[in-house]
């Protein structure tokens, strides 16, 4: 019963946060929302026990890939008239879509609630069980060239941009570590020795 | 060996530690003492070259779970990989020193090209096999933009990026179909569970048609060939001779371990596929490849042409034609990497010897080397004894055993057609008067490597044997 109320609550927060993204009129605040429908997705995940899952979402996406989003939309500074403007223009394609979806998910639960087909629900996993184990045990062991593959391809992937789009332009401003950690109190100050001028009090009262 | 269980894999674990040492060193290497990189690297291919030899077993040895493999088919590609990428290195060594693009990335991004290409060689599943490809291909797009300033690099490193990242997709998309249906990503589990009449059935054949559009683009097969000669045009000269070499080695792998090792047993099915796909690459190379002025073009047409008759060659499904399809990639690369060699030799700073024209009158500029790319055409052609005319041979003999006539017919009349345009070079270095008389600035060790290479195409041509035996070997343990 408290599942199930969990379920409703975070789904209703999840289509409310959804809904915010496409009606938001600052672009800042649609992407505010998506993180919060981000999150709410990784609530759901963590409530049919893939906690592997719902923590690689919060970490990934919320804590990378919208981060990212959030600095293009800021570099680009969309204006807002011209966000909003296209929406009448793109309502049939998104009805479209809309009603492919709806049809999808139909025939989904259809074949679901059809008796013989699938199988009731999840397959109950025994007392404690952990899955990001489970996961890591398999990542480690049976595909552990292709993951280290897949390492050296984040390595290619550092060197290839670096060459790409590092170069050494004359008059660039650059630190010299060494040369600030060598540097001494003498090289900074120069202390100046003058006569001591007595200062002119004439003035004042 | 050193990498105790790991030890039929210590090809790719050295050759990794090796990037990772060029990769440090090349930091504290300044502009003018570039030449340490170079060495750096080619001593990494022979370390990388002696783990081959010595620990990779030619006998069929499974390791990481049954996702690499190691065989003789493997490692002779790899040995092959690894001297024409070698090679390759060299050529380019002056080329890049002239035009001020001596930068250690080159040799670092070739060397990650080749850790792929060795990958995808001993790939047993296919996750192995997709993870290698992506290696090799994110280091070739980063090599063809290689050249910041140049707009044309530019635009064809994105032309070869957006349709290699389809080809991977169109790849990935089969793959995932055929998992899906066998319930294996290794190559041994979906043979097994193809045989099962209920699995092999249209869906499977759905996933095949996908992955075989993954491959033929990888391979530059019409018509999935539109960015081959875009690519080799707008590259750098030496990128142009790494794309054109290496990785062919690496697309026969590829096609070899899917199509054979995994789905053999559908042998009939693909055939038909793959047939369509070699006529028209052979027809369409050659008859195009007459229309080129710019000679990385033309030889970018005719790499097409080439792909026709490896892929006929696969077509067969015969011990034969698998090994007369070895023998064909092994000795085109060869050829290959001459060829473009020579391109580099004819460059100097500043300028690119990339038209047919700047090739008039070689001869009278440099006899010699006149003659070493009298080999490669040659070679090229299938005009005997050169080495090309074995590989020819070879195809065309498997083709006629296994009863296909008249492809036979269209390969001869296909090798006809483009003699034309080989001979054409021949007419322009012999027979006509230079435009330029510049003294070629190569340093001496890339001449006698040059002319060795062009003296192989001749020796290989005339005793082929040896060769011949190794591939039919290697074909007769793996298959």
């Amino acid at each position: 019963m408290f599942h199930t109320i969990l379920f409703y609550f975070f789904a209703i927060v999840l289509i409310g946060a959804a809904i915010g993204v496409i009606f938001a009129r600052n672009p800042v605040h649609a992407v505010m929302f998506l993180v919060l429908a981000f999150f709410q997705s990784a609530v759901l995940w963590l409530l049919i026990e893939a906690e592997f899952l719902a923590i690689v979402l919060v970490l990934v996406y919320v804590g990378a890939v919208m981060v990212l989003f959030l600095f293009v939309v800021m570099m680009l500074d969309i204006n807002v008239e011209e966000v909003s403007g296209g929406y009448t223009r793109y309502l049939p394609l998104g009805v479209l879509v809309a009603v492919l979806m709806v049809t999808e998910l139909a025939q989904i639960i259809w074949l679901r609630s059809t008796p013989g087909i699938s199988a009731a629900g999840f397959a109950s996993t025994p007392d404690g069980y952990s899955n990001t184990k489970a996961l890591g045990a398999v990542l480690y062991t049976e595909h552990v060239y292709a993951f280290e593959i897949a390492a050296v391809i984040l390595l290619l992937a550092i060197v290839a941009a670096i060459t790409l789009t590092m170069r050494k332009r004359p008059g660039l401003k650059q630190q010299d570590i060494a040369a600030q950690v060598a540097v001494r109190a003498a090289d900074r100050i120069r202390i100046v020795k003058m006569d001591a001028v007595k200062p002119d009090t004439g003035s004042e009262p | 060996m050193i990498f105790g269980q790991f030890s039929p894999a210590a090809p790719e674990i050295t050759l990794l530690i090796m990037i990772c040492i060029v990769l440090i060193a090349d930091l504290f290497v300044e502009d003018e003492k570039r030449a340490t990189t170079f060495w750096l690297a080619i001593a990494s291919l022979a370390v990388t070259a002696w783990a081959v030899l010595a620990s990779a077993p030619d006998a069929h040895t499974l390791l990481f779970d049954g996702s690499y493999v190691s065989d003789a088919l493997s490692q002779v590609l790899k040995l092959f990989a690894i001297g024409t990428v070698a090679i390759g290195f060299l050529y380019a060594r002056d080329y890049l020193r002239q035009n001020k693009l001596m930068k250690g990335e080159y040799y670092l991004l070739g060397l990650f090209g080749l850790l792929g290409i060795m990958i995808m060689t001993s790939a047993n599943s296919m996750l192995t096999m997709y993870l290698g490809l992506e290696t090799l291909s994110l280091s070739l797009y980063a090599l063809v933009a290689f050249d910041r300033n140049s707009a044309t690099s530019a635009e064809s490193a994105m032309k070869y990026f957006v349709l290699g990242a389809i080809a991977s997709g169109t790849l990935l998309y089969g793959i995932s179909w055929i998992y899906g249906i066998t319930g294996s990503l290794q190559f041994d589990g979906i043979a097994a569970a193809v045989r099962n009449d209920a699995i092999n059935s249209m869906p499977l054949w759905f996933g095949m048609a996908f992955m075989i559009v993954g491959i033929a683009f990888k391979f530059g097969a019409v018509p999935f060939h539109m960015w081959l000669p875009d690519v080799y045009q707008g590259a750098r000269t030496p990128v142009t001779l790494y794309i054109a070499s290496a990785p062919k080695l690496a697309a026969l792998a590829l096609i070899l371990r899917i199509l054979v090792d995994g789905l053999g047993e559908l042998h009939v099915v693909w055939q038909g596929m793959i047939m369509v796909l070699a006529v028209l690459s052979l027809v369409v190379g050659n008859v195009v490849a007459i229309a080129q002025t710019n000679i990385k073009r033309m030889l970018g047409y005719s790499a097409i042409a080439h792909v026709g008759f490896i892929l006929i060659a696969i077509f067969t499904g015969s011990q034969d034609g698998y090994a007369a399809a070895l023998f064909y990639t092994l000795t085109y690369v060869v050829m290959a990497a001459g060829a473009f060699g020579m391109v580099i030799l004819l460059s100097r700073k500043g300028f690119e010897a990339e038209n047919l024209a700047d090739f008039k009158g070689l001869n009278a500029r440099s006899p010699w080397f006149a003659l070493m790319m009298l080999f490669f055409m040659f070679g090229m052609a299938g005009v005997p004894p050169w080495v090309g005319f074995f590989a020819k041979l070879n195809v065309i003999s498997a083709v006629l055993n296994a009863g296909f006539p008249i492809l036979a017919l269209i390969m001869v009349l296909a090798s006809v057609i483009g003699a034309y345009y080989y001979l054409r070079v021949i007419w322009y270095m012999y027979f006509d008067a230079a435009e330029d008389r510049s003294v070629f600035q190569a340093d001496i060790d890339t001449r006698i490597v040059l002319s060795l290479n062009g003296v192989a195409v001749l020796v290989l041509g005339i005793i082929p044997g040896w060769l011949l035996t190794l591939c039919i070997n290697v074909i007769r343990t793996v298959y």
